[in-house]
């Protein structure tokens, strides 16, 4: 599975409070909790991420509270993909089950400037820096995480279980 | 060779003879439960399994602790769907405003998680139960919903990482004072996907409560669980209370650890994270000086007997400074009706600060104590991120109840010894 889109990026540690502050936490409508994403973060960001953008984070992207609105605010806003130095783990399990693709990769985030041209692989974890004619290799995505994906997150998951199981 | 305790309980969840850190594994849950917030969201992706019921009704909680009593219009609609679901399903532990409390304070009250234990929350703080020698550990609301379906949840197994605490803690020191120690030191990222395993003599001299605020905050540090062995006091402790049958294990001599940390706690000072992170950790009297507009008393984190005892230790005979507001928040009814009968609710009042039923509400800034711009807040909470407790531009300070307390007299961030030592109780 392969994505394109501009690069938008943020720093390193980004927590949940700042990605979709608690005070919002009282819908679970993507629309709605997009009109919130990154406020307390850069109250400016959210105009200027487009529909397919790719989100390049630093270290321990998500970290702080098990809110899976913070994945689906992401996803709302039109985010693509996240591609991060790491991820915190909650959120990590959050994106894949809300079907929002996450890489982890080195060098990104180092390299790519916001706005450049980015083709992700997921399967190799290969990132092309299409403006700069650079690639980053990532993590490959765990097979049994694109698994996830592929049934469209955690309830096309339980649902192909459960089907098993009759 | 051996596993740490939290590889045996995983294993045998998982029906294995052993697990291996990075193993993926299926297994069973014992306990779940979500809140007000992560609640709606479960129950949505529930529905949309097709599974129809539950697992098992009699393993799963709901616990109504972040927007309640309802603060607005929003909030009432969002309970009232789990409140329908409740009902729909005639699901016997559901635990709403009046009976509740915060959640993992008030689970463990009541004996809903016992040692040997994989229980499932969809609420980031569950590690708390690591104290009883649970493997507890946070997930979202998908998670959840997949574990109420299937009665399973897939995990990889932890690194497990080692942190032994030897000697006395001094006054004013507490548990907090130890996990915020061990996160100043490894960072907010320093557990990531790892088992915090937390031994050593300083931790036997610790009440149950000063434990349970240790394996809350492993979070902070990015950790999957953290956890304790099981000793005398946890075994006297939930025997009264335990809802199951308890299972004890422990690590093996041999168990590999990514890493052991020792630490000698008798020397330790009070600390606080400084804003906006965790991570941020100096000894409060580098900190001495802050002008503090609000200090809050509560929490999963710090909002059980304990703390309101060491608070009214503080505040007994002493008044908030006039710059300054208090809030209280005992964790749940048990802890409150507590502190009633200790005499702490009247030191409280006189002291001058707010007293309000359990809830979450200030320490995500989302009722009950909402921080405007500029303004600083000591917290017994466990998050200072930007914005945590209200508008971008306030500020947080993360400690233990004592020096909570201490600020609120004297308006300002202090060392405990200061307030207890310069002002004498009327």
């Amino acid at each position: 599975m392969a994505i394109r889109g501009h690069a938008r990026k943020v720093g390193h540690h980004i927590d949940t409070d700042v990605i979709i502050p608690a005070r919002y936490l009282v819908t679970t409508d993507p629309a709605e909790l997009a009109k919130y994403v990154f406020e307390d973060l850069d109250p400016s960001l959210r105009q200027r991420i487009g529909v397919g953008d790719v989100l390049v984070a630093g270290e321990n992207f998500g970290q702080g509270s098990s809110r899976e609105h913070a994945p689906i605010a992401i996803k709302g806003v039109g985010i693509s993909c996240i591609v991060a130095v790491s991820f915190a783990r909650i959120f990590y399990r959050n994106a894949f089950n809300v079907g929002l693709p996450v890489v982890e990769c080195r060098d990104a985030h180092a390299r790519a400037l916001d706005g450049d041209e980015l083709d992700v692989d997921l399967a190799t974890g290969v990132i092309r820096n299409v403006t700069r004619g650079e690639i980053y290799e990532g993590t490959p995505v765990p097979e049994f995480m694109q698994r996830l994906l592929a049934a469209g997150g955690i309830v096309g998951y339980v649902r192909a279980e459960l089907a098993g199981r009759q | 060779m051996g596993m740490t305790i939290t590889e045996k309980i995983l294993a045998f969840h998982a029906g294995r003879p052993e697990v291996r850190p990075g193993d993926l594994i299926d297994c069973t849950v014992d306990f779940l439960f979500a809140n007000d917030i992560t609640a709606p969201l479960a129950i949505k992706e529930f529905e949309k399994m097709g599974v129809g019921q539950v697992f098992d009704p009699d393993r799963l909680a709901f616990v109504f602790d972040h927007y309640v009593p309802n603060k607005d219009i929003a909030s009432a609609q969002q309970c009232k769907i789990t409140r329908d679901f409740v009902a729909a399903h005639h699901l016997p532990h559901f635990y709403d405003v009046g009976r509740s409390g915060i959640a993992h304070v008030l689970l463990a009250e009541l004996g809903y998680v016992v040692p040997g234990d994989v229980f499932v929350g969809a609420d980031s703080h569950t590690c708390n139960h690591g104290a009883l020698g649970a493997f507890s550990t946070g997930v979202g609301s998908s998670d959840l919903a997949a574990a109420m379906a299937l009665g399973r949840l897939w995990l990889r197994v932890p690194e497990s990482m080692k942190f032994v605490f030897h000697g006395r803690l001094r006054p004013w020191v507490t548990g907090k004072d130890l996990i915020l120690t061990v996160i100043g030191e490894i960072g907010v990222d320093g557990a990531r996907y790892g088992a915090m395993e937390f031994a050593g003599d300083a931790l036997t001299h610790l009440t149950m409560d000063e434990r349970f605020s240790i394996t809350n905050m492993a979070i902070e540090a990015g950790a999957k669980n953290g956890i304790m062995e099981p000793d005398d006091l946890v075994l006297e402790w939930i025997r009264p209370r335990a809802r199951r049958p308890l299972t004890v294990y422990r690590s093996d001599p041999d168990a590999r650890y990514r890493d052991v940390r020792e630490y000698d706690v008798s020397t330790l000072e009070p600390v606080v994270s400084a804003p906006a992170s965790p991570g941020n950790v100096v000894p409060v009297r580098e900190a001495a000086g802050v002008r503090v507009d609000q200090c809050f008393i509560g929490t999963c984190t710090n909002g059980r007997i304990d703390d309101m005892r060491l608070a009214a230790k503080v505040l007994a005979g002493r008044t908030v400074h006039p710059h300054t507001r208090l809030l209280v928040i005992p964790a749940t009814p048990a802890v409150y009706r507590q502190a009633m009968d200790e005499g702490l609710v009247k030191i409280f009042l006189d002291a001058g600060a707010a007293i309000s039923t359990s809830t979450c509400g200030p320490c995500i800034g989302g009722h009950m104590g909402v921080l405007a711009d500029g303004e600083v807040c000591v917290s017994t909470s466990s998050r200072n991120f930007v914005g945590r407790m209200g508008h971008r531009g306030s500020k947080v300070y993360l400690s233990n109840a004592a020096v909570a307390a201490a600020a609120a007299v004297a308006g300002k961030l202090v060392h405990p010894d200061e307030v207890v030592r310069e002002t004498v109780p009327a």
